[in-house]
């Protein structure tokens, strides 16, 4: 196939990704998008293959075949709960996929200095990528500790990384080489950096760096595409550069903080919030059942305790049961409640809760003082009232859900720990706060009994 | 005048990265993350022309690598967007289509 026959399957290729993510836009055309979007996937990589450049097979089929294997596994065996960690991961190999590229671009014949740039992007950019993502699977996981890690010297450390990678860099486009020893510092150089900049990162921050990292795995590829001269690699990468980015940007907004605070202040690490003094009035189950069954709206705002707990399947029985008893039934999410962006919706829709259920904070905000009982499970930070009348607090102006509002509050929770931001939240000590201590999914199977 | 051009190309394709998300509900989000993360995996034809283009052996390794981490970034990115899209339902719809 010629080199322009190619190229025009590549414009149906991107026309496809754009209607895709078009149509990923609203959940019922959704479905469709993403599947618009892999025909035109298909239609690049078929298309590729019929590249004259493209001699020998062999390595390229056993290769896609065992990735096809461990993507197909991966994606069918993964819980919805465990979610962040997977897309942590398939970031992670898309970063280190455009490293190999650009690398592998070296051994081009005829490549001009701009290109060598693009080289170095590319493997700057998929490098840090993939060991971020790679760290950030870690702490999603908790198979490192999820809180951020701050050490005194780590922005002078942190400098002189950028400092060497940048000389290392320059002094590779002067003269470049795939023997280069300054090829194999910057390697090393970007994975260094990649660990850096996730270290810092405590685990409630997490959403923006899932979305971050997704921004780099599109920018790396852009990279890699300049450094082959590849329009399709160019578009679509910028494409989803892009898309991380207002994703990032969304998180930000939605925890009151700029990008540069998120990345470089190691939130968690200090606490300095005013102590809160009250009394907290528990409840048990009993109780709680006979408040719900004469509520008329019930409002539920789940967090990422739901999660651990693994309570969204009981929620939604609940939540079930409460509309045949003629309440209204609605579940409020806060944007960064979970560990990454729409964490929560995708569990509850696991749980089969229709999605027009699901309500965004702007839209609960207003009339959640007419909500008769709202039900808090393993959400703290994000119903904290601090953020709203505390100036001391870590989280002053942070938008919250104001369940504080509602006529009365169920906090669900496992015991009087604080929250991940380790803030104190005076919600607990509230007037019209109820505390149903226990693990979430053992407490709503016990109130769910006393319905029956 | 090709970089230029690519830089074009470049400047479009983010104007349009913006103009098409910016509009996408709260409830879709993790499944348009993981959506865009699959079109990431565009890399692969990069890794293609590498792997296949019988240039020194280590440049054919590297891009062969590169074509395995490609596919399991484009594979499970597509099948697990379309395991969690399949998940959201409205209101009133069949319960019976609940694959997981």
């Amino acid at each position: 196939m010629s080199i322009e026959l190619i190229n025009i399957w590549y414009i149906v290729a991107a026309a496809l990704f754009i209607f895709g993510l078009k149509q990923l836009g609203s959940p019922a055309t959704a479905v469709r998008g993403n599947l618009l979007s892999s025909v035109g996937m298909l239609i690049a990589i078929v298309v590729t293959l019929f590249n004259a450049q493209v001699l020998s097979f062999q390595w390229i089929l056993g290769a896609a075949l065992i990735g096809a294997i461990i993507g197909y596994v991966a994606a069918q065996k993964i819980a919805m709960t465990s979610m962040p960690e997977m897309v942590a991961l398939f970031n992670g190999s898309g970063g280190i996929a455009s490293l190999l590229v650009g690398w592998a671009a070296l051994y081009n014949i005829g490549n001009t200095t701009f290109t060598d740039i693009t080289i170095v992007l590319s493997i700057v950019i998929g490098g840090l990528t993939f060991t971020g993502s790679i760290l950030a699977w870690g702490k999603l996981s908790e198979i490192m500790t999820s809180r951020a890690v701050v050490f005194g010297a780590q922005r002078a450390v942190n400098a002189l990384l950028l400092i060497a990678l940048v000389t290392c860099s320059v002094m590779f486009v002067l003269e470049p080489s795939v023997t280069s020893p300054y090829l194999f510092a910057i390697v090393g150089l970007a994975c260094l950096f990649g660990v850096m900049a996730v270290l810092p990162i405590g685990g409630a921050d997490m959403p923006v760096v899932i979305s971050l990292l997704n921004s780099y795995s599109g920018l790396a590829a852009t990279a890699a595409g300049f450094a082959i001269n590849n329009n399709i690699l160019i578009v679509a990468g910028a494409m989803v550069g892009a898309a991380g980015i207002i994703l990032t940007n969304i998180m930000c907004k939605a925890m009151n903080r700029s990008l540069a605070n998120v990345l470089f202040s190691g939130f968690g690490a200090v606490k300095v919030a005013s102590k809160v003094e009250g009394e907290v009035k528990p409840i048990n189950a009993e109780d709680a059942g006979l408040i719900l069954e004469a509520a008329q709206s019930v409002t539920f705002v789940p967090g990422y305790g739901m999660a651990v707990a693994q309570a969204q399947h009981v929620v939604r029985e609940l939540g079930e049961m409460l509309e045949e008893n003629g309440a209204e039934v609605s579940y409020a999410i806060h944007p960064v409640a979970g560990r990454m962006p729409g964490h929560m919706n995708v569990l509850l829709a696991e749980a089969n809760v229709p999605y027009d259920q699901l309500v965004e904070m702007d839209d609960i905000n207003p009339r959640i003082s007419n909500v008769d009982v709202a039900v808090v499970i393993g959400a703290n930070d994000v119903v904290n009232p601090a953020a709203r009348n505390d100036e001391n607090s870590p989280i002053y102006g942070m938008p919250i859900i104001n369940v504080d509002e509602a006529r009365t509050v169920f906090v669900l929770k496992r015991s009087m720990a604080s929250g991940f931001s380790g803030v104190d939240n005076p919600l607990f000590f509230g007037e019209n706060t109820r505390m149903l201590f226990g693990d979430a999914k053992e407490s709503l199977s016990h109130v769910i009994g006393e319905f029956k | 005048m090709e970089a230029v051009l690519l830089g074009l190309v470049l400047m479009l394709s983010i104007f349009l990265g913006f103009e098409l998300i910016s509009k996408v509900p709260a409830t879709l989000h993790t499944p348009l993350m993981s959506g865009a993360n699959a079109i990431s995996g565009i890399t692969i034809v990069g890794a293609i022309l590498s792997a296949g283009a019988e240039l020194e052996a280590v440049a054919t390794i590297l891009g062969a690598l590169a074509v395995m981490f490609a596919t399991i970034n484009v594979v499970g990115g597509y099948l697990v967007t379309n395991r969690m899209l399949s998940m959201f339902k409205k209101k009133d719809t069949d319960q019976s289509g609940g694959k997981s």
